[in-house]
């Protein structure tokens, strides 16, 4: 057993070190620098960091060629005689003043810069909410009544145990959010748990998202695209699986998303009168329990010890429905438990309930309408 | 010169008694010399067991995908792996050299508090002990980070946060008391004519360290008591339903924090600023400006503490002032390296292990304070925060800085310490492997960090496989090396050539001068002349 885990492992490192050495051979270009991105203040950051970078390649050539001349001329091998100078006011304070002189130079522009990207709050065309949950992202459009959560997408979860040749690993979502190119978009982030930070590095926005605060930041897009980044803070157990994909679209492509995204929610809502069957319930339960219990409380319903309490066997699943829809409703105060009122629809949090108290090892018997959670909001 | 007093010590010995036999010795010791040592195997332990996790980070992310280690265990590793190298390694590593070298450097019999000296280094042990039996626990060990961000380390935590708080607060002890030992020493202790402008350097830059501790570590006991009473006692210091304030906690957290990358540090400069001056047999270039330019360093330090924090949404002044402050503090750090170039100018350089340590010291903690000006233009920080460009940055100054003169240390002075020379073709491998494969290890995280990779994640995208197994490569090649230099470690301590007095031809200092090698267990019973 434990040998021929051990082998396959063996082999799976093998063949990585092996695909490694090719691919990097099939890959023209190795990615070492920071991205120019596509908004205006993402190409001033990049101007800033190769004009610091240069500045520091020049110091360095000059101090670790003073180092190595020395080095090699000033040896005792080569019957070198020690000098004797120790002191000298006037050098002291040229490599004071000069450094400081640079130092101007890199603080004039690092100003207007950051002067720029503190500036989100004039003249944004469309206000975007994004609020940080233990592990993946909630959108909303300010203005215009559409909101949805958007999650690390299934074909990379499902091949985490050998990604090789998965395009766009970790890097995919089930739902991107959708923009316009050049138009200012404000962004608005919050968080409903910890602190995480939304980064794509070309729009060159990293902003924590903080719970009981408002950040801002802002961009404008001007190059049509996908756009991928990470949470950029350490947010708990799959602070690495909580990827944000940004699609850049034309004001026209982006008016007709809206359109369709509003009609998907009408239909939701309507579907939310309907009685369901128990079968319906436990197929649409299983997706959301996948995409947003699991994480903590397990794919099978085993938890974390110490950490996530167990579903299979919990008493509070077991017990009656009420209070189990309150603690899913409402979260749990003081614990890692949120309130999915705020994340799910009344039909997505009837059916994880009930799939909760008939599957994962229960099998209470009862079933919960999304009416039931209307009355419990 | 040394002979005089090596008589006299010699004829000293008879009066004096020598260590105690067995256990005994090292439990009950008030031996300055007995406690440096004590001090560097502790840490010397705390690197392996901090090391080994670093191996295991490095496996999972050899190749992408999660092979190894669930991510929950991940985090647990990156956490503890940061704070056992902080305050289990670096920091009680330098505080074994202040023991060792402190007295014999000044002139002094002892420190000057050798009662308390015995109890700061023995809670250490307790408190390791403590914090790493969380890992076999409900729960885990921690798993928020070396800088434990509320929320997620107060209400988001397990039950084992408070084994982690108590050992905060028992290291915090022991450091306190450390610092107020090293205070008292250099202060009262100094043989006459020890002047303060006359001190080494070593001495000089860890008296300023010891007032950043008292001055910090009761800010990190704040913190961790704040959330102690967050988590139990009904209060919302971090707790924004409360109408608390996480941010609040960076702050407090960094208050600290900054200072403390300096305490690993300034100890550090006083090193290589002992070591270069011998090998070049030259005096040190601009003594007075270094004292100046640690004191500033020092002062600065508290001044810059939100330049971790840009991306919390701070107030655009406040980012302004932090980013001015914090690139400010490149003209104290570039002083000190133009003197150490300067003191190499013209001189009559040999090559032996220490120096080769410190010569590596100077060009990748030069690398390190490039990307810290870097990293200080805080509109480019939007991009590098965060990132492996950030791990790059700190382990740049902190390995191939503060580490690398922890060993040149060991090899300048373990023939003062035990008589014995180290064997010198293995101090250069030993250099020359480790030196290689530090640089495979952590240059490479420079280019996946500015290509887009977070810090602290299990696992990653198919762009950055490259460049993270060539990481691992050096890290396991880095990780070996230092196995190796436990052998020769061991290997010194068991017999080697003789070691003279003055063990290096252009060494001075009293340690030198005037004791001889190894000293005796009792040293500087009487004061020795200071020239
Ligand atoms: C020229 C001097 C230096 C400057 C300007 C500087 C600047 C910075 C900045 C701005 C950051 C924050 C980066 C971020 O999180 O986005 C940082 C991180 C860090 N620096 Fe430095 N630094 C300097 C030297 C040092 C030294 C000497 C040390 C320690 C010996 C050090 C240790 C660290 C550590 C440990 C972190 C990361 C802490 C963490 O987030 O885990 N730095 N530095
Ligand atoms: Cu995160
Ligand atoms: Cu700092």
């Amino acid at each position: 057993m434990i040998f021929n885990k051990l082998s396959r492992r063996f082999l799976v490192v093998v063949t990585g070190l092996v695909s490694m050495f090719s691919m990097s051979a099939a890959r023209a270009e190795y990615e070492l620098n920071m991205t120019q991105g596509v908004t205006p203040i993402s190409q001033d950051i990049y101007s800033l960091h190769m004009l610091v970078f240069w500045i520091c390649v020049v110091i360095g050539v000059v101090v670790f060629g003073a180092m190595a001349w020395s080095i090699l001329h000033h040896r005792k091998s080569k019957g070198a005689v020690a000098a004797n100078f120790h002191e000298s006011t006037t050098i002291e304070i040229v490599w004071t003043v000069v450094p400081l002189l640079i130092l101007i130079g890199i603080a004039i522009p690092a100003t207007g810069t950051l002067l720029d990207l503190e500036d989100a709050k004039t003249n944004a065309d469309i206000t975007l909410q994004v609020t940080g949950i233990q592990w993946k992202w909630k959108y909303t459009y300010v203005d215009e009544d559409v909101s949805f959560i958007s999650s690390l997408a299934q074909s990379s979860r499902d091949v985490m145990s050998d990604p090789t040749g998965n395009e766009n690993y970790l890097l995919e979502v089930d739902e991107p959010v959708v923009l316009p190119i050049n138009k200012k978009i404000r962004f608005l982030f919050h968080s409903s748990d910890v602190i995480h930070a939304w980064w794509v590095p070309e729009l060159a926005v990293k902003q924590d998202s903080v719970p009981g605060f408002i950040n801002d930041s802002w961009a404008t897009i001007e190059e049509p695209g996908i756009y991928r980044g990470q949470c950029a803070e350490l947010c708990g157990k799959d602070h690495g699986f909580m990827p944000i994909v940004v699609n850049a679209v034309s004001e026209a492509e982006y008016e007709q998303w809206l359109v369709s995204k509003k009609e998907e929610a009408a239909a939701a809502a309507a579907s939310a009168e309907q009685e369901w069957s128990m079968k319906d319930l436990l197929a649409r339960g299983e997706t959301v329990y996948q995409a947003n219990c699991s994480a903590c409380h397990g794919p099978t319903g085993a938890g974390i010890p110490g950490a996530f309490p167990a579903m299979t066997g919990s008493p509070l699943v077991l017990g009656d429905a009420a209070g189990h829809i309150d603690v899913v409703v409402n979260g749990k105060a003081g614990t890692a438990m949120a309130a999915f009122k705020g994340q799910l629809n009344d039909v997505d949090l009837a059916a994880v309930v009930t799939y909760e108290r008939n599957a994962l090892g229960n099998s209470v018997g009862d079933m919960v309408q999304p009416s039931a959670i209307k009355n419990a909001r | 010169m040394y002979t005089e007093t090596t008589h006299d010590a010699a004829h000293g010995e008879h009066h004096d008694h020598g260590p105690a036999k067995g256990l005994m010795r090292w439990v009950t010791t008030t031996n300055h010399k007995d406690i440096g040592t004590l001090y560097l195997w502790l840490a010397f332990i705390m690197l392996l067991y901090g090391g080994s996790m670093a191996m295991i980070i490095r496996l999972e992310l050899f190749q992408p995908g999660l092979q190894w280690v669930e991510p929950h265990f991940f985090n647990q590793m990156t956490t503890m792996h940061g704070l056992v190298m902080v305050f289990g390694a670096i920091m009680p590593a330098f505080v074994g050299l202040a023991n060792w070298l402190v007295p014999i450097m000044i002139g002094a019999p002892d420190m000057a508090l050798p009662r308390m000296n015995n109890w700061s280094f023995w809670i250490l042990p307790f408190a390791f002990t403590m914090l790493a039996s969380t890992t076999f626990m409900e729960g885990g060990a921690p798993a928020f980070g070396w800088t434990f961000y509320a929320p997620l380390s107060t209400t988001f935590a397990p039950d084992t946060t408070d084994f982690f708080i108590f050992a905060v607060h028992l290291m915090g002890i022991s450091s306190v008391m450390g610092a107020i030992n090293i205070i008292a020493t250099i202060l009262n202790m100094r043989a006459p004519g020890m002047t303060l402008m006359k001190m080494p350097l070593f001495v000089w830059t860890w008296l300023i360290t010891a007032y950043l501790l008292i001055a910090v570590m009761p800010v990190l006991a704040g913190a961790v008591t704040m959330m102690l009473t967050d988590r139990h006692f009904g209060t919302s210091f971090f707790d924004a339903a409360g109408g608390g304030d996480p941010v609040m906690f960076q702050h407090v957290f960094w208050f600290f924090g900054h200072p403390e990358v300096y305490i690993m540090i300034l100890p550090a400069f006083g090193v290589i600023s002992a070591i270069i001056p011998t090998f070049a047999r030259k005096p040190l270039f601009g003594y007075s400006s270094m004292v100046y330019a640690t004191a500033s360093i020092a002062i600065l330090s508290f001044m810059v503490w939100a330049h971790h924090m840009f991306t919390v949404g701070m107030p655009v002044a406040g980012e302004l002032y932090f980013m001015y402050a914090t690139i400010l503090i490149s003209v104290p750090t570039g002083v000190k390296v133009f003197n150490w170039v300067t003191t190499m100018w013209k001189g009559s350089m040999t090559f032996e292990t220490p120096m080769l340590w410190a010569l590596g010291f100077i060009v990748m903690f030069t690398i390190g304070g490039f990307s810290g000006l870097m990293l200080g233009v805080a509109p480019v920080d939007t991009q590098y925060h965060d990132t492996y460009f950030v791990v790059a940055h700190f382990h740049y100054v902190l390995v191939t800085g503060a580490l690398y003169s922890i060993i040149a240390a060991f090899y300048y002075w373990v023939p003062k310490w035990t008589g014995h020379m180290y064997d010198e073709k293995l101090g250069k491998i030993h250099f020359w492997w480790s030196t290689i494969a530090v640089n495979v290890l952590f240059f490479p995280q420079h280019f996946v960090g500015l290509a887009g990779m977070p810090r602290r994640i299990p696992d990653y995208s198919l762009q950055f496989a490259e460049f993270n197994a060539i990481s691992s490569i050096g890290g396991f090649a880095f990780g070996l090396a230092q196995v190796f230099f436990l052998y020769i470690v061991i290997k010194t301590i068991r017999g080697g050539e003789k070691a003279t007095a003055q063990v290096w031809e252009g060494a001075t200092g009293l340690e030198f001068e005037q004791l001889p090698s190894p000293p005796p267990y009792h040293s500087f019973t009487e004061a020795p002349p200071v020239r």
